[in-house]
């Protein structure tokens, strides 16, 4: 096992002090402005230590996400998980980004594959896939702990960064999911982010194989912010359904015709399941926190934290 | 095997309008083998463009220059009057036939992959001639080609049931097959094992070998 790099970010610290930690999520999109990642930043602030933010998610060509990553931390004060997917960049590319962070004052880096580019916006793009995600890792874990590149070249200045991997749980077989987990931790990851949850067992399942590998892993939750988001979800996502009773509570909201009286039922829905849903994680396993993709529906995150912190 | 498939006739007639007398050439090896390029297909061409066409033949091997050169000698005549060589090969036979006759050469066919013959009409694509074989260490089943993000340490969070991301969880992960052999072989070292990233440079620069 390689030695323990220091905690550079607010998130690891906490999660290293054994606090049981929230982080958030944030979505630029395709739009030059960044009001609305801002709106939503200052409403989750209170609620989390840091948030993620998407670097062209489903494939979809948005606004780069170091830009905002940075503008959050700058004007908010909150905290970001700069996500970068090895997709669309090559050795050299992520290298220079991965300097630009470290000079903005990024904390927290999310290595990830992230979807093809087949299922984008953009089907018709070559993809780069110079490095994998784990390969990313072993060149975040040079810069960061030896202070040299891929080549061995000297890098002037620190990189002073957390690396977060992500994993899915709901992989079937789980097995290798597993094994590339562990490939990952014995090169450099600091913390896991799990794909979204809504089953306990196989939550806890995954977690007593994190635990095995000491890696601090947040489990993902998707507070569903009405029945249409429910719906696709369990459609369009695959590997992942919601559960049927959950469904259907949603689906009746739907009928409510009053919007506010909608919004409340939806939320007292997402509360009855993800409170003692998150609750079970905090009190019976060893998961260091949740990643709730609250995406747009910032205002679950009070109760949700009322109710389980 | 070098798969190829049949470009659209359509798309054959727009790119051999501008030429008078055409010259069709076939291949004896992997064209004929996909049904794309061999006698029959030859024969069929020429008959569908009766009125242009100088002259035909199928060469052994068109990928070896030695060969091309050899089965082309006697049409020499013939090629040298006619406007373009349409050729019913891959990609390699085609430029061997450019370079030997010095023709404008029109490729009939489109080269796809290097697979594997499952029967006529199912071909798997098995490998990208990386140049740094691996298979030793993935059980067989090659990342680079079967991964559609090529990734040394998979799998990635795209698989389902073993089904892979891309082309809509129909076909298999690379990256759950390998763990499977692996798992069989008893070699799961090499699946938990990292693999650090390729070195392209080599590659970049190998396009010939000679010794
Ligand atoms: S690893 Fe794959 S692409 Fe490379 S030579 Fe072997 S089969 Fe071909
Ligand atoms: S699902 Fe498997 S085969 Fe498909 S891209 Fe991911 S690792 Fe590669």
């Amino acid at each position: 096992m390689r030695n323990k790099r220091p905690a550079y970010s607010d998130l690891m610290k906490e999660i290293r002090e054994g606090k049981f930690v929230l982080t958030g999520e944030l979505e630029p999109e395709k739009t030059t402005g960044l009001e609305e990642i801002l709106v939503s930043a200052r409403a989750m602030k209170p609620y989390v230590i840091a948030a993620n933010v998407t670097d062209n998610p489903l494939a979809m060509a948005f606004m780069n996400s170091l830009v905002p990553s940075y503008v959050v931390q700058r004007d908010v004060g909150l905290e970001t998980v700069y996500q970068m997917v090895i997709r669309d960049r090559n050795r050299l590319a992520l290298l220079s980004d991965v300097l630009a962070a470290a000079h903005l004052g990024i904390k927290n880096i999310l290595a990830i594959s992230g979807d093809h580019t087949v299922l984008g916006d953009h089907k018709g793009a070559l993809p780069v896939y110079d490095l994998d995600s784990a390969q990313f890792v072993y060149m975040l874990s040079k810069l960061i702990d030896e202070g040299v590149d891929l080549e061995g070249n000297e890098i002037h200045g620190k990189v002073p960064i957390n690396v977060g991997i992500a994993a899915n749980p709901n992989a079937n077989p789980l097995e290798p999911e597993i094994l590339k987990v562990e490939r990952k931790t014995k090169i450099g990851a600091d913390f896991i982010q799990t794909q979204t949850m809504f089953d306990i067992d196989l939550t806890k399942e995954f977690l007593k194989e994190t635990e095995r590998l000491n890696c601090p892993t947040l489990i993902g939750v998707f507070p569903l912010k009405s029945f249409g988001i429910a719906d696709f979800f369990d459609k369009y996502i695959p590997g992942v359904s919601v559960p049927k009773d959950l469904l259907e509570s949603m689906r009746k909201c739907k009928e409510e015709p009053d919007k506010e009286k909608r919004k409340m039922l939806y939320d007292e829905v997402n509360m009855e399941f993800f409170a003692p849903f998150i609750r079970e994680i905090r009190k019976t396993t060893k998961a260091a926190g949740v990643h709730v993709m609250a995406v747009l529906y910032e205002r679950i995150l009070e109760p949700l934290v009322a109710e389980t912190m | 095997m070098i798969i190829t498939k049949q470009k659209p006739f359509e798309k054959i007639m727009e790119m051999t309008e501008p030429f008078g007398k055409l010259f069709v050439v076939g291949c004896g090896k992997c064209a004929t083998v996909c049904q794309t390029g061999g006698e029959n297909e030859v024969h069929g061409m020429v008959e569908k463009l009766s009125d242009k066409i100088s002259g035909f033949t199928v060469v052994e091997e068109p990928c070896d220059l030695r060969l091309t050169r050899r089965d082309l000698k006697e049409h020499k005549e013939t090629i040298a009057e006619s406007d373009a060589v349409l050729v019913m090969n891959c990609g390699v036979g085609v430029q061997t036939i450019a370079e030997y006759t010095g023709k404008i050469a029109l490729p009939a066919l489109d080269t796809m992959f290097i697979g594997m013959t499952e029967r006529i009409g199912r071909y798997y694509e098995r490998c990208k001639a990386c140049q740094d074989c691996i298979l030793d260490e993935t059980g067989g089943v090659c990342p680079i080609a079967r991964c559609p993000k090529a990734l040394l340490n998979g799998p990635c969070g795209g698989q389902v049931e073993g089904k892979c991301e891309v082309g809509e969880y129909k076909d298999d992960c690379a990256w759950v097959l390998i763990w499977k052999k692996l798992t069989e072989q008893d070699r799961l070292e090499e699946f938990t094992k990292f693999r650090p990233p390729r070195n392209h440079y080599t590659k970049i620069l190998t396009t010939k070998l000679i010794s």
